[in-house]
């Protein structure tokens, strides 16, 4: 452990790279952190992901592992001592493994296409978005993490997501709060951990990005 | 012991076969429960009432959905014949092309079957079989020296429904021309002792595949 070489690749306003600072932080595991610019891709980043040549990559005494719910899981594994993402038990894992997929499938999809879309596709969109928190809502439950008493791989998928309400409020023109209180509960409970507010950029940050972006990819 | 499990299934899906393979390969016994996807019956919205789909496997009443989740879950409660390996970089890399499978190849081949700009859906398809078949250099399986996680998961590659779709549609993506350790691999894959035993019946299939994209009358 003495060792370990731990660089992380990533992009500040990226949700999938703040999963991934989320669980180092858990994990107490020291790393180097190298934002990177997406739009001038560094020979590192091409050469540690060439399929997909996207972030986070995270490369662990020279090796990389991509894609950030596998990651989460590496992670998961190899600094097993303490702050687990995952129960022991196999059918909670199961469990997990669903919902985590189901944030990726739908959730951030969905979150997308709120401030890059618009008329038909939007509403719809909206909607559905509202339908899947309910959803997550009901997988919670009491429970004040979907991991229970700690962060699980769920907590850690879905609240990077956070730091992206405004944009989604402000340019789908959406209502989180009063829809969705026992989620919101949850988003807030997370942020008092330090693990996720130092991960986590400032909303008005995330939200000038995404004005950018609508900017440069036509949307405005 | 009491063990029960059951599993969802429809007769020509990959998604369901792969269960089934693993299933088999570890020697469990299931009771198998064919599914109308289009008269879904009320045990299966029970059972995934999220997505609605098969495969659904339900072990001790306990209900699992998501064919890569049902894999893990099944490598980890059964432990003869183990699918992942056990080194955590190994197991990365592993769901890795497993994901790349699910999320690229497929919904790539599935574009080839289609009419549309099918030239470029071909073209598209083959490289990233390609950077599949990269991934296999010289071994015998994904998983090694004998089939794993991967494999499992590349079923609708290895098996014979690409074979047969895309010699029904007249298309040429994995050809020995193309893809010649892929299309070796593949060969392996139908002849091995229980996979062979575990592919749906090939003259339904291709029936099928008629059916569904064959040239209209």
């Amino acid at each position: 452990m003495a060792s370990d070489e731990v660089v992380l690749l990533d992009f500040w306003p990226s949700p999938f790279g703040m999963r991934v600072r989320i669980a180092l932080a858990e994990k107490g595991v020291k790393y180097e952190y190298k934002n990177q610019d997406l739009w001038n891709k560094s020979p590192l980043l091409l050469q540690t992901n060439p399929v997909h040549k996207k972030i986070p990559v995270l490369i662990h005494n020279g090796k990389p592992v991509c894609e950030s719910l596998i990651v989460l899981q590496y992670i998961d594994e190899v600094w097993n001592h303490k702050a687990p993402l995952l129960p022991s038990d196999p059918y909670l894992r199961s469990q997990a493994k669903f919902w985590a997929d189901f944030v990726d499938k739908k959730i951030y999809v969905l979150g997308w296409k709120t401030w890059s879309t618009k008329g038909e596709e939007l509403e719809a969109a909206k909607k559905e978005f509202i339908d899947c928190i309910k959803l997550l809502e009901v997988e919670l439950g009491d429970k004040p993490f979907f991991g229970g008493e700690t962060l699980g791989i769920v907590d850690v998928s879905l609240i990077p997501l956070y730091s992206w309400f405004s944009v989604y409020e402000k340019f789908g023109n959406l209502s989180i709060e009063p829809e969705c209180p026992v989620f919101v509960a949850w988003a807030k409970r997370c942020l008092e951990k330090e693990s996720v507010t130092k991960s986590l950029p400032d909303q008005d940050k995330v939200c000038d990005y995404a004005l950018w972006r609508r900017k440069v990819l036509g949307y405005e | 012991m009491g063990e029960e499990v059951k599993l969802f299934a429809v007769w020509g899906s990959p998604f369901s076969r792969r269960v089934e393979m693993a299933l088999k390969l570890k020697g469990v016994e299931y009771e198998y429960i064919e599914v109308d996807l289009q008269n879904k019956s009320d045990l299966l919205l029970k059972y995934n009432p999220v997505h609605k789909k098969i495969p659904v496997l339900v072990h001790n009443g306990k209900p699992i959905a998501e064919s890569v989740v049902i894999l893990e879950y099944i490598d980890e409660t059964w432990k003869g014949f183990p699918l992942l390996p056990k080194d955590p970089y190994q197991r990365a890399m592993a769901r890795f092309w497993a994901k790349f499978i699910e999320e690229k190849c497929m919904p790539a081949l599935f574009k080839c079957a289609g009419t549309e700009d099918r030239e470029k859906a071909v073209e598209e398809a083959c490289e990233l079989l390609k950077l599949l078949e990269n991934e296999l250099e010289d071994k015998k399986f994904f998983g090694g020296e004998n089939i794993g996680f991967v494999d499992i998961v590349a079923d609708f590659i290895g098996g014979y429904w690409l074979r047969d779709i895309q010699e029904i549609v007249g298309v040429k993506i994995l050809t020995r021309e193309n893809l010649p350790k892929l299309c070796e691999w593949s060969d392996e894959f139908v002849n091995h002792v229980v996979i062979k035993e575990n592919l749906p019946p090939r003259d339904k299939l291709i029936a099928y595949f008629r059916t569904r994209f064959g040239p209209k009358p």
